[in-house]
């Protein structure tokens, strides 16, 4: 635990000295962050779905998520 | 005196700033409160959200179809802390590219099993038609903060077929800063998967008997491990009240049985002669060898993602995807989407294009002057030169009841490349293409 936290630490300090801790908005501007549509996979399902597929017939994966496998596809 | 009235003073300050402070706390409580609010009208709070959908994936030139029926139910216990089900099933059947090059010749293959065989006529691609498969698939995560700067996930999942059986479990801890506006996520999956492949595991470039009777088949092992480790490290930051970024970088390791029993290579004729880029032939026969590929993998790859809510509400998704290999595969993706959103429904074009450069042990074939020599070789295209494109349309409609019907229909086009070949084996088609259809039909409750 201590490990991660030191990672998260240090990439803590690069964030705030390049600049990232200037970016983002107070805690009432959220609303329209909040919307299930603004989430980084809005649609898990179709995403799964799509993945699986890109999985099996292309020779890269994950990226977003985990590089996937479970399947004898590839 | 004066102390004392410093004191007062000072007491006098520390109160109105306590009392700013608290103000301030007020004033957050009261806005995080709304905020919850408002997104709690998506998340009833302590429900459970079902996502069930269907898909219908087919490939032109009767290969490979797949119908996939998905269920994923998320208890809502409060706003960060879910709970996850999900439950997938899949039927394939159809043909698949065995490896093997076209000839002006019939070909005759001997199935995965030994048992039987199937031919190829002159001129055809060369395709395994005994694949058919049913896989089920299991899955949960668990998903709660652990205090108001982090906060965990973890999950398992079960996959098998069979052939296969795929055994994981994962982990991921988020970091807030920022006020929340950036998070920093560290996740790890590690798993287990058993290959039986049918007929037992071939010895890698041995030449493919004609049937099971073959000492090759009687010394087959059942089944063979591989091992895979991913860690995904991710920094999501808040640009503006409408954007929002995500950057990922990610290692994927796997080892062990990393080949597919199912693939194999031609060996054609390079020494000058009628024969020249014909199948090599011995004892009569042409002479095809099972695939081989190193047994360890290590893959990296750099991800980017960048959402934002115009002023009338439609949203642009966009992303991209660099993936570099120790196999010697680079690849690119970069996928679109734009949700045009009405009243109580959205309309989403998508596009997506990928390209990737060849494995360094790709080979579309052998000659019979080297094939002796070779230490390692697939001729598995999705390992060769290819670009893909989809382009894609979802539709969605909310009903009165927040309940939601949803389906997307979209074409998947595959181009693949490479060496032309050597003599008579020129004039045939040694890199066709695949184009595909998907239909998923949702509901969401």
């Amino acid at each position: 635990m201590r490990g991660v936290s030191g990672i998260f630490g240090l990439i803590s300090i690069t964030i705030a000295l390049t600049g990232c801790s200037d970016l983002g908005v107070k805690p009432w501007e959220r609303g329209i962050l909040a919307q299930q549509e603004m989430n980084l996979i809005n649609e898990p399902i179709e995403s799964s779905l799509n993945d699986h597929i890109y999985f099996s017939k292309e020779a890269s994966s994950g990226g977003q998520g985990f590089g996937g496998g479970g399947c004898g596809c590839n | 005196m004066a102390d004392k009235v410093s004191e007062v003073v000072a007491v006098a300050v520390t109160k109105t700033m306590k009392k700013n402070k608290d103000l301030a706390r007020l004033l957050t409580a009261a806005s995080c409160a709304l905020v919850s609010g408002l997104s709690t009208t998506t998340h009833a709070d302590d429900s459970w959200d079902v996502d069930s959908a269907f898909l219908l994936y087919s490939e032109s030139d009767s290969r490979v179809s797949a119908v996939e029926p998905v269920v994923s139910a998320t208890k809502n216990y409060d706003e960060e802390t879910k709970l996850n089900f999900k439950i997938v099933a899949d039927t394939l059947t159809g043909a698949s590219p065995n490896g093997a090059t076209p000839s002006d010749q019939v070909q005759t293959f001997t199935s995965p099993s030994g048992k039987s065989s199937y031919n190829a006529t002159a001129g055809e691609q060369p395709l395994d038609d005994t694949f058919k498969d049913t896989r089920i698939a299991l899955s949960s995560n668990w998903s709660a903060p652990i205090n108001r700067d982090w906060a965990y996930g973890v999950g398992g999942y079960l996959s098998a077929e069979h052939d296969y059986r795929s055994l994981g479990v994962n982990g991921n801890l988020s970091r807030y800063l920022n006020q929340k506006n950036t998070t920093l996520t560290l996740g790890l999956n590690l798993s287990n998967d058993a290959v039986t492949p049918e007929g037992g595991v071939p010895t890698g470039l041995h030449q493919i008997p004609l049937d099971r009777s073959d000492s090759e088949f009687t010394q087959r092992s059942d089944s063979e491990n591989k091992n895979l480790v991913d860690a995904v490290f991710g920094v999501t930051q808040v640009i503006n009240s409408k954007t929002i970024m995500q950057f990922n970088y990610a290692l994927s390791t796997s080892s062990g049985y990393l080949t597919d029993p199912y693939k194999m290579l031609s060996v054609i004729d390079d020494t000058a002669g009628s024969n020249f880029g014909g199948n090599f032939q011995s004892g009569g026969n042409n002479v095809y060898l099972y695939e081989k590929r190193p047994d360890s993998r290590l893959k990296q790859s750099i991800y980017w993602q960048t959402k934002h809510q115009f002023d009338n509400s439609d949203v642009l998704d966009v992303s991209y995807r660099f993936m570099f290999d120790d196999w010697g595969v680079n690849s690119h993706t970069i996928d679109a989407k734009y949700r045009f959103r009405f009243d109580n429904q959205y309309l989403e074009p998508q596009l997506r294009w990928y390209t990737q450069s060849k494995a360094d042990f790709y080979n579309r074939y052998l000659t019979s002057s080297d094939y002796t020599n070779t230490s390692l070789a697939s001729a598995d295209y999705r390992l060769g030169d290819l670009d893909t494109y989809t382009i894609g349309l979802r539709y969605g409609y909310e009903f009165a009841d927040n309940t939601e019907f949803y389906t997307r229909f979209s074409l998947y086009h595959q181009e693949s490349s490479g060496e032309k070949g050597i003599g008579k084996l020129a004039s045939q088609e040694l890199y066709p293409g695949l184009d595909s259809m998907m239909l998923i039909m949702g509901y969401k409750f």
